[in-house]
């Protein structure tokens, strides 16, 4: 009985100390830097950044995105979906190569990053489609 | 035994404050076409500076503030904030209160959104598409966030697809 007792209360214990530093959270520095980036990254036969930029932000509308800034220079599109949670993203576009295009996607939901891959590739088979081109993986 | 119960439940309390991302929140819905049909038009021109210049334009007939704009890629964002108290919800706030429940949090300001992107589109490009997509969020008395949602009435966009063409008129006519 005595033992359980003590069970629990290291297990609780852990639990709170996990949320102690809040300040960690400005890194998130509990992911995997590479991970993250070939989960979040594919790369796109077409070198037209321009065109790219433009699809992204049709395919993020089609999903229900309102978009809410882009750049052309920096080569990026930040877009909000409100659907009684808030799912943010930001996809940026750069050259690789002479030949492709990486697009990489980052997703935070309500307050927490979206690091399942599930979903990022389910935004980049919507992408494909859109893109009439083959999102291939990029590692 | 009792205790490794107690360990589910707590471990089930901690699961439950871990919310995961929706499994449809990056599939494509059954309405997604029509939605964009209802939020896009095409305007037969090749000109799609005169477009979004004259979709600014239109904006802020509608009261909105612009927030960000990218014209090489047809980007224009605005927002504006504006009341949301509505009657049906003060008056049942008073009922509630006459009867003793106390004062309950009413909806106060809502922060509407509107967003607007065009797009070369034909064969050769003769023609800009515009699609216009809305957001709000409603925040009540206490600073809590009671509505966050897409605005899907197509009366929303007749409306503003009609203004949109008196917009580019006017601009055409320069008055």
């Amino acid at each position: 009985m005595k033992n359980n007792a003590v069970l629990v209360t290291i297990v609780l214990s852990l639990l709170v100390t996990g949320c102690a530093t809040t300040q960690q959270r400005l890194l998130d520095s509990d992911s995997s830097q590479v991970q993250l980036r070939s989960i979040q990254t594919r790369a796109f036969d077409t070198t037209d950044k321009e065109k790219t930029l433009r699809t992204i932000m049709s395919t993020l509308q089609d999903l229900g995105f309102v978009i809410d800034k882009a750049d052309s220079t920096l080569g990026t599109v930040s877009a909000t979906k409100l659907k009684y949670y808030a799912l943010r993203m930001t996809v940026t576009v750069r050259p690789r190569g002479e030949t492709q295009l990486l697009v990489r996607a980052n997703a935070q939901y309500n307050v927490k990053p979206v690091t399942d891959p599930e979903p990022y590739q389910q935004f980049f088979t919507s992408l494909e489609k859109a893109m009439f081109l083959t999102a291939q993986q990029a590692d | 035994m009792r205790w490794l119960l107690a360990l589910f439940l707590i471990s089930i309390l901690f699961t439950a404050g871990c919310q995961t991302i929706p499994k449809d929140a990056f599939s494509l819905s059954p309405e997604s076409l029509a939605q964009r049909q209802m939020q896009t038009r095409k305007y037969e021109t090749k000109d799609e500076a005169k477009i979004l210049s004259a979709c600014a334009g239109l904006l802020q007939d509608l009261g909105f503030s612009l927030d960000e704009s990218e014209t090489k890629l047809g980007v224009i964002t605005s927002s504006k904030m504006r009341s949301a108290v509505n009657a049906g919800q003060q008056v049942g706030m008073v009922f509630l209160a006459l009867l003793g429940g106390g004062i309950m949090p009413t909806d106060k300001e809502q922060k509407m959104r509107a967003s607007v992107i065009t797009q070369p589109v034909g064969e050769h490009g003769e023609y800009i598409a515009v699609r216009v997509t809305f957001q709000r969020i409603v925040w009540n008395t206490q600073g809590r966030v009671t509505v966050s949602e897409s605005l899907i009435d197509p009366k929303i966009y007749q409306e503003f697809f009609d203004k949109l063409s008196k917009s580019i008129f006017l601009e055409a006519q320069e008055i």
